[in-house]
């Protein structure tokens, strides 16, 4: 019986080590392609030119992405000064004060905004919030702010609900401890339950800085799209997503080039953002 | 006559439906050691968190009768829950030192309180643990995380964090079940040098534990105390069957 079980679990192991270099193959093959596509003409025209020429003009060979490179920054950091605070206090919130009934209801439903496809949410922000933005705070409406709101709504679900598993497994037992030394309960989560799911909170925050990031057709839907350094929160921005988006199908030669070049970029930029978030709550968390 | 500190009046506290204590009637003297003893679920660590209204935290929990600290009845509304709780201290049966330092975990409390003066907390912090008997092997490494401590040393941590509150009470629930014997010893060492300052309600699941430091001994069965009184008559001659069998180990 014993010898039996052996062989079919290095099968299994053999197997599923298969199926695990299939998605880590995947990763590769598209990194190498991106690099091999857009590396050389980065190469050709400078690297500098690339990262911080304003001009992208890829008719007469001017191919600056620094434009998009702060597009795409600014909307992700407004997307998460909008989402982060919302959905920390909605996963506080559902977690310690509300009660065990209304978040088994809330929950899911938070969950469902996930699963809007973007197109709505895009249209949804041109039908309302573009407008809205044009006629009270002035400006053409597609701009940087409108991107960053519908964004920071498209990231809730991400952060809200990883927030709440890292919230709930701090165990209870601390809660305990720091009442029964005289906190309140908000002393509570402000000082104990809060720092020990620090490094769940900073995965969900990574995570939807990661989609704010990576999102194409609802920004491009309501952020204008002119390829200008924004003067304002208030000003039209093309991120490095719509970028491609927006020129691929018309798109040959170096200026196809040049859109995966736009690839690299935003692929060394997400790794990077990755990496220091990563550090950031190893380095807390490690206390 | 003793000076009564805790009076508890024919209190009695519910899960739902389902009661866990019935009908207590009990006096806690000041500075002394109350053991209570009983079998499992027998309402023990229940009573001690009624003390402190720790119990609030459960949801469908409900009392009814009266629990005098000082005269203040603690259940009326107007109460301040955590200034209670500030002067009945507690410490777990499991040591739960919270996610940080060492010297963070007993600066807590009183930071919770506003205090701030880097010099008044580190004379409190020694204080404490001077008191708990911790303060000879973490002198070194106050700022290391309380979590690394051993199990022994995280108890009198917890200890030491209660102290730091100020507290004129002292609740325990069964503070040594998962140490070892040298832990045990320290930790009731310090119970009995900690006794001439503070009133000290020790839940045990050890008789022994009991008899070694408790002033009076009290026992409880099936959410009722059964009998109260000195701890030496307790164990020499109960008035009641019930504890004479539980002490002799015929039941438990």
């Amino acid at each position: 019986m014993m010898s039996k079980s052996k062989p079919d679990d290095r099968l299994i192991k053999l197997s599923l080590l298969m199926v695990a270099l299939t998605a880590i193959t995947v990763l590769a093959v598209i990194t190498i392609f991106i690099f091999e596509q857009g590396l050389p003409i980065m190469l050709k025209y400078g690297l500098k030119n690339f990262l911080f020429g304003q001009d992208w003009y890829p008719s007469e060979k001017s191919f600056g992405l620094l434009p998009m490179i702060v597009g795409s920054l600014l909307v992700t950091l407004g997307a998460l000064l909008i989402g982060v605070p919302l959905g920390l206090a909605s996963a506080i919130f559902l977690t310690e004060f509300s009660s065990r009934r209304l978040s088994r209801f809330l929950k899911p439903v938070i969950e469902l905004l996930a699963g809007i496809p973007s197109v709505v949410y895009g249209f949804l922000g041109l039908m309302f919030l573009v407008p809205f933005i044009r006629e009270n705070l002035g400006g053409p409406g597609l701009s940087v702010l409108a991107a960053s709101i519908i964004l920071g709504i498209m990231i809730l679900p991400t952060i809200i609900s990883i927030s709440i598993d890292s919230i709930r497994a701090v165990p209870d037992s601390y809660r305990e401890g720091s009442i029964a030394l005289g906190a309140t309960k908000w002393q509570t989560v402000r000082m104990v339950v809060l720092p020990a799911a620090r490094s769940g909170l900073v995965a969900g925050i990574i995570l939807g800085m990661g989609r704010a990031i990576g999102e194409t057709m609802a920004v491009i839907m309501v952020a204008g799209n002119a390829a200008d350094l924004p003067a304002s929160w208030l000003a039209p921005v093309r991120t490095l997503t719509s970028n491609i988006a927006l020129e691929m199908a018309y798109a040959s030669g170096e200026h196809r080039q040049a859109l995966f070049a736009t690839g690299v970029v935003l692929f060394v930029i997400i790794m990077i953002l990755n990496f220091l978030a990563n550090l950031a709550a190893r380095k807390q968390s490690g206390r | 006559m003793k000076d009564i500190a805790i009076q508890v009046i024919n209190f009695s506290h519910f899960y739902g439906q389902q009661p866990s204590l019935k009908n207590l009637n009990l006096d806690i003297y000041r500075k002394e050691i109350l053991g209570i003893i009983g079998p499992a679920r027998s309402g023990k660590s229940t009573f001690l968190t009624c003390l402190n209204r720790l119990n609030d935290l459960v949801p469908g929990s409900r009392v009814s009768g009266k629990i005098l600290v000082d005269g203040l009845d603690i259940y009326q509304p107007e109460v301040e829950v955590a200034a209670l709780r500030r002067r009945l201290g507690m410490v777990f049966a499991t040591p739960v030192p919270l996610p940080m330092s060492i010297y963070d975990n007993i600066a807590f409390g009183p930071r919770l309180q506003g205090q701030t003066d880097r010099q008044e907390l580190d004379h409190l912090v020694e204080d404490c643990l001077e008191k708990a008997g911790l303060w000879a092997e973490v002198k070194d490494r106050l700022k290391t995380s309380a979590l690394k401590l051993s199990g022994g040393q995280q108890q009198r941590l917890c200890l030491a964090r209660v102290l730091a509150l100020k507290p004129e009470y002292i609740l325990l629930d069964e503070p040594t079940s998962g140490l070892d014997p040298i832990s045990t010893m320290k930790i009731e060492d310090t119970l009995l040098l900690l006794k001439k300052d503070y009133t000290i309600v020790l839940v045990t699941n050890n008789t022994k534990q009991a008899a070694r430091v408790a002033d009076r001994t009290a026992f409880f069965l099936m959410g009722e105390l059964v009998e109260v009184n000195e701890t030496d008559i307790i164990f020499t001659r109960p008035s009641d069957k019930r504890t004479e069998n539980y002490i002799e180990g015929k039941f438990g």
